[in-house]
């Protein structure tokens, strides 16, 4: 029952976005959208390892980063079309992810969390440097003239956009759901008794990993076509990582749908702070209700919400 | 290319550096390395120490490690206030793993945004008549400008470190974060230690500031370059050891200086980090850990 | 049940976008993204201060077409990623007339793809050769770098040095890991190989980096003639005071250092800035006094008071004014909004400006190259206010503008 409700509810939402760019000509609209859209897939990635596994990614801006150099640098060497650009980030994303897997044989809790941090600080110097990619001068991407039969590219791309959110959502969701997601949170609540009893550690590590690289890959790969420049110190910026942390952390981090909720929300919230007062008051707004939440309610409104429907039913 | 005194005066701005990051690691290396609070905002009040050395040094012309030396019993305070919220919020629960570390990066964010919002980003710097000079011995330029905070820099970590040996509540916080039991037995109280320990690694914050800014100039989102440094440098320390966490900072002010000398300063970030990512890998408890 | 949810708060949040938006009326809205947050907060609040005195000047002599002008900006918070949603904002929920740039290259260069295609005019706040990529043929660039901007940047430096004898052999170029410092240093490199100089060293560090000594004496180490130095403000004081506990003695100094033209800066190194020769794009010197511009910036001094910018407003502020100038001349001379028309005339005319007269060639830079160069003279400990006054900062080149000769070799 609950599945087809999940299913259905992805069919109305696509059709819902299809609609939407034929009848709202306001381009400001998708471009907020986009925004909203990339967090949510950055949060939903960043819940898999950080939520689903209990380990901490302070890292994230570097997966995206990554995707988002990926497709430049592809682009701009054969001229790759978007889907394959998008293919190919996730694939390196991806590798990269699995790469830091292989951390987590060695490094627990904290460690694990630094290392993510000084991993993003040497890609950042990697690509800093790397001439082809612009180098520390960034790089221009131009839009391309076609844009399949959308009336514009930022409904083309907003609509991408929507349907890599689902999908990851839809990941996300079958992961929880499945013996793996249940592995994984037994990694999550003790690593040892887990792998006492059984519970391939190291291969659902690696696997959450990679998912996570990849999915954050993914939501990179389309940036710099949105954006048109791109810089390492805008790719690599902290804030995509703070973001990533937080949305899930305000949302939820025990269940599929509360990063999509942390996204949905602060997102939202970002951008209409954004153009009504001013976009340092954002950062500020994310930090406060990031400790708020979880000084005070650590299980994220999904937490709250599960409470009070707990407290209803006795 | 490799002549002698290039390689002399890179070794000596080596040394300086590393005692200069050793002053900023040294109050992690006591949360961090001891008491297991990961507090990723340290560099954040590394910053809020630089901002009241130049406010009063602005206002008032005092100099910039006396103001730094002055702040420290408010950053005391202060440290026992965040402390305490973090206790109860966290610690009691058990949650300090992932809540705890996510707590830090949110207060990292709100004190730098409160800055910028307060003094905006411009690049602040403080007067102070040594900055500026050098001595010169032989073909070796030592700036005051560095050697400054390298002197602060070893006067307190060996202060700090005689404290933690010597005295009855520095080896209760030694002992907090191995056995809490025995120290409960002993008849103090865990919470109150490290509440206490928590205070001083905050204090230590203002001096440290006040070293930053004599150095260069600081704006607020400076401290986010020193997450992974400082936190390189405890663990490459071997956690809480003090000493430890004095070699590896000399360690990596040489091998920055170094690379910046010989092979140009763009690689110096990532070879700092690259090793930290390797002593992570293959020796987790670090070049001085058990 | 719970995707429905989220549908729903989707939906929630666009009729509140929505119910934000207001219909066009009467005054002319000019839209643009500033950077009043993050890195470039500095520079994009003493813009805005200088836009708004321009505001205030057009509608005291009655607006432009006989409409009254409005600002439409919003915060970009120095982050490329934000500028596209605030330019489609501006251009289809607010429904501005005319757009102007936000300040720098980085916050230019995302706005471009959308500002053409709607074939908009674009005057730009300096943005170093965004145009070399875009070829867009409504640009116009109010920094005065000249029709090849990545090597009209630093020509005037080699031009001096070339000027001297014996003429300078050796060269050592230095920039930061960023955008613009590389372009400098880019060109310069140009400039250098193109005259035959020999690079002795050549290197760049990151941002982030702590002390400048080592590279201060890696360079010393290879006794260049000259050092081109690519920075921005904390990269800029550090190679300065780093220079001078050194001793690095090259006989010139300077070049593309971003942040030796704020007066907070200036102040703080006083002495030490004694002989560098760097580029700067107004300073009081009597061959710069072009109509109107003291009494802006008596307007602006007073307006930037306790607002935590530059106190002068030399450098940029009076640019931040021209190119409003541009835009609002163009408009009263074509009486109309028609972005075509506007362009047409922006390329043929002379503009009359705070800034002096202003040219635009093809790609839409500045004709010719007014990039000037200024040597610090005198300048004494702690004193902000001497900055005010011509005497500090020497303009050696272009000749058109010359306030007097260089000291070179470069000494203390």
């Amino acid at each position: 029952m609950k599945i087809s409700v999940f299913w259905v509810s992805v069919v109305a939402l696509l059709i819902a976005g299809l609609v939407f760019t034929e009848v709202v000509g306001n381009e400001y609209y998708f471009t907020a959208l986009y925004v909203i859209l990339q967090a949510t897939i950055m949060a939903v990635a960043w819940n898999i390892l950080g939520g689903f596994t209990g380990y901490v990614n302070f890292g994230s801006a570097a997966f995206f980063a990554v995707g988002a150099y990926t497709s430049i640098a592809l682009n701009k060497a054969l001229g790759l079309p978007l889907p394959l650009l998008i293919l190919a980030a996730a694939a390196v994303s991806g590798l990269i992810g699995l790469g830091v897997g292989y951390l987590t044989l060695r490094l627990k809790g904290v460690y694990f969390a630094i290392a993510t941090l000084a991993m993003a600080i040497v890609l950042e110097t990697l690509v800093t440097n790397w001439a082809f990619v612009g180098g520390a001068r960034g790089a221009y991407i131009l839009t391309p003239e076609d844009h399949l039969w959308f009336d514009s590219y930022i409904h083309m791309l907003f609509m991408l956009m929507l349907v890599l959110t689902v999908a990851s959502v839809a990941i996300s969701r079958k992961l929880k759901s499945s013996r793996l997601g249940r592995g994984l949170a037994a990694i999550r609540d003790d690593e040892v008794a887990a792998e006492c009893a059984g519970v391939p550690t190291l291969r659902l590590k690696l696997i959450s990993t990679t998912v996570m690289g990849a999915m954050m890959g993914v939501a990179g790969a389309p940036y710099p076509f949105f954006v048109t420049f791109v810089d390492p110190a805008s790719a690599f910026n902290l804030f995509v990582a703070v973001n990533a942390i937080a949305m899930p952390m305000i949302g939820g981090t025990s269940h599929w749908i509360g990063p999509v909720i942390g996204a949905l929300l602060v997102g939202s919230m970002q951008e209409i702070t954004t153009v009504s007062v001013s976009s340092e008051l954002n950062v500020l707004i994310v930090g406060v209700m990031l400790v708020v939440f979880i000084s005070l309610a650590p299980q994220g409104i999904v937490g709250l919400v599960q409470k009070h429907i707990l407290k209803r039913r006795r | 290319m490799l002549s002698l005194d290039l390689f002399a005066n890179a070794i000596v701005a080596g040394v300086l550096l590393g005692g200069f990051y050793a002053a900023v690691a040294v109050g992690l290396a006591i949360t961090f390395g001891q008491l297991d609070i990961v507090n990723i905002a340290h560099p954040a009040f590394v910053i809020v120490g630089s901002y009241i050395a130049y406010i009063v040094n602005s206002k008032f012309g005092l100099d910039p490690v006396l103001i730094g030396v002055l702040a420290a019993p408010i950053f005391f305070l202060v440290g026992i206030a965040i402390y305490r919220i973090y206790y109860a919020a966290f610690e009691r629960t058990g949650q300090e793993s992932l809540s705890g570390l996510a707590f830090f990066f949110g207060l990292m964010f709100i004190i730098e945004v409160s800055l910028i919002l307060v003094y905006g980003v411009d690049y602040r710097l403080v007067r102070a008549d040594y900055i500026g000079d050098t001595i010169q011995l032989g073909f070796v330029g030592i700036p005051f400008r560095m050697l400054v905070p390298f002197v602060v820099a070893i006067t307190g970590t060996t202060a700090i470190h005689l404290y933690l040996s010597r005295t009855f509540t520095g080896r209760a916080i030694l002992a907090v974060a191995q056995d809490r039991q025995a120290l409960q037995l002993m008849g103090a109280d865990p919470v109150r230690i490290k509440q206490f320990a928590f205070g001083l690694a905050i204090a230590t914050t203002a001096i440290a500031g006040s070293l930053l800014i004599i150095i260069g100039p600081v704006e607020p989102s400076v401290g986010r370059l020193y997450i992974g440094r400082v936190f390189a440098i405890v663990v490459l320390g071997g956690m809480g050891s003090i000493p430890g966490m004095f070699i590896a900072a000399l360690i990596l002010g040489i091998v920055e200086t170094l690379v910046a000398t010989f092979m140009g300063p763009s690689w110096a970030p990532a070879v700092a980090f690259g090793l930290l990512l390797l002593t992570l890998a293959i020796r987790p408890s670090g070049l001085f850990g058990r | 049940m719970k995707t429905m949810m989220a549908i729903a708060r989707v939906l929630a949040i666009l009729a509140l976008m929505a119910s934000g938006s207001t219909l066009a009326q009467e005054p002319i809205k000019i839209g643009f993204s500033m950077a009043l947050t993050g890195g470039l907060a500095g520079a994009g609040k003493a813009a805005l201060i200088a836009m708004e005195i321009w505001r205030d000047d057009t509608n005291k002599k009655g607006g432009l077409l006989g409409r009254p002008v409005e600002f439409v900006y919003y915060d970009d918070a120095t982050q490329p990623a934000k500028v596209p949603s605030i330019y489609t904002k501006l251009l289809s929920v607010d429904k501005v007339d005319l757009v102007v740039s936000s300040y720098g290259t980085n916050e230019i260069a995302p706005a471009m793809p959308i500002v053409m295609r709607k074939k908009l005019v674009f005057p730009s706040l300096f943005g170093l050769a965004v145009n070399d990529e875009f070829k867009y043929d409504r640009y116009f660039q109010i920094m005065p770098a000249g029709p090849k901007p990545k090597t009209d940047w630093s020509k005037g430096f080699f031009d001096l040095a070339m000027a001297q004898k014996p003429k300078p052999k050796t060269i050592a170029i230095v920039s930061a890991d960023a955008e613009f410092a590389l372009n400098a240093a880019g060109g310069a490199r140009k400039n250098a190989q193109r005259l035959g100089m020999k690079i002795v060293y050549d290197k760049t560090y990151p941002p982030g980096t702590t002390d400048f000594t080592p590279i201060v004496r890696a360079i010393q180490a290879t006794k260049p003639d000259i050092v081109y130095v690519g920075s921005y403000p904390p990269g800029s004081v550090g190679m300065v005071k780093a220079a001078n506990e050194v001793g690095l003695k090259p006989k010139m100094f300077g070049g593309g250092m971003v942040g030796l033209q704020f007066a907070a800066i200036q102040k703080n190194l006083g002495p030490m800035l004694n002989g560098i020769v760097n580029y700067d794009f107004w300073v009081p010197e009597p061959t710069l006094n072009f109509p109107g511009v003291k009494e802006f910036l008596a307007k602006y001094q007073k307006a930037a008071k306790g607002k935590g910018v530059d106190p002068l407003g030399h450098y940029l502020p009076p640019y931040a004014y021209a190119y409003l100038q541009v835009l609002g001349q163009s408009v009263q001379a074509v009486k109309s909004l028609d972005q075509g028309k506007l362009a047409a005339h922006m390329h043929k005319t002379t503009f009359n400006t705070v800034v002096g007269k202003v040219k635009f060639g093809s790609n839409g830079e500045w004709a010719k190259s007014r990039m000037l160069f200024v040597q610090f003279r005198d300048v004494e400990k702690n004193n902000l206010e001497q900055f005010a006054g011509p005497g500090k900062r020497i303009v050696l080149h272009p000749k058109d503008w010359k306030s007097g000769e260089m000291i070179y070799p470069y000494k203390k």
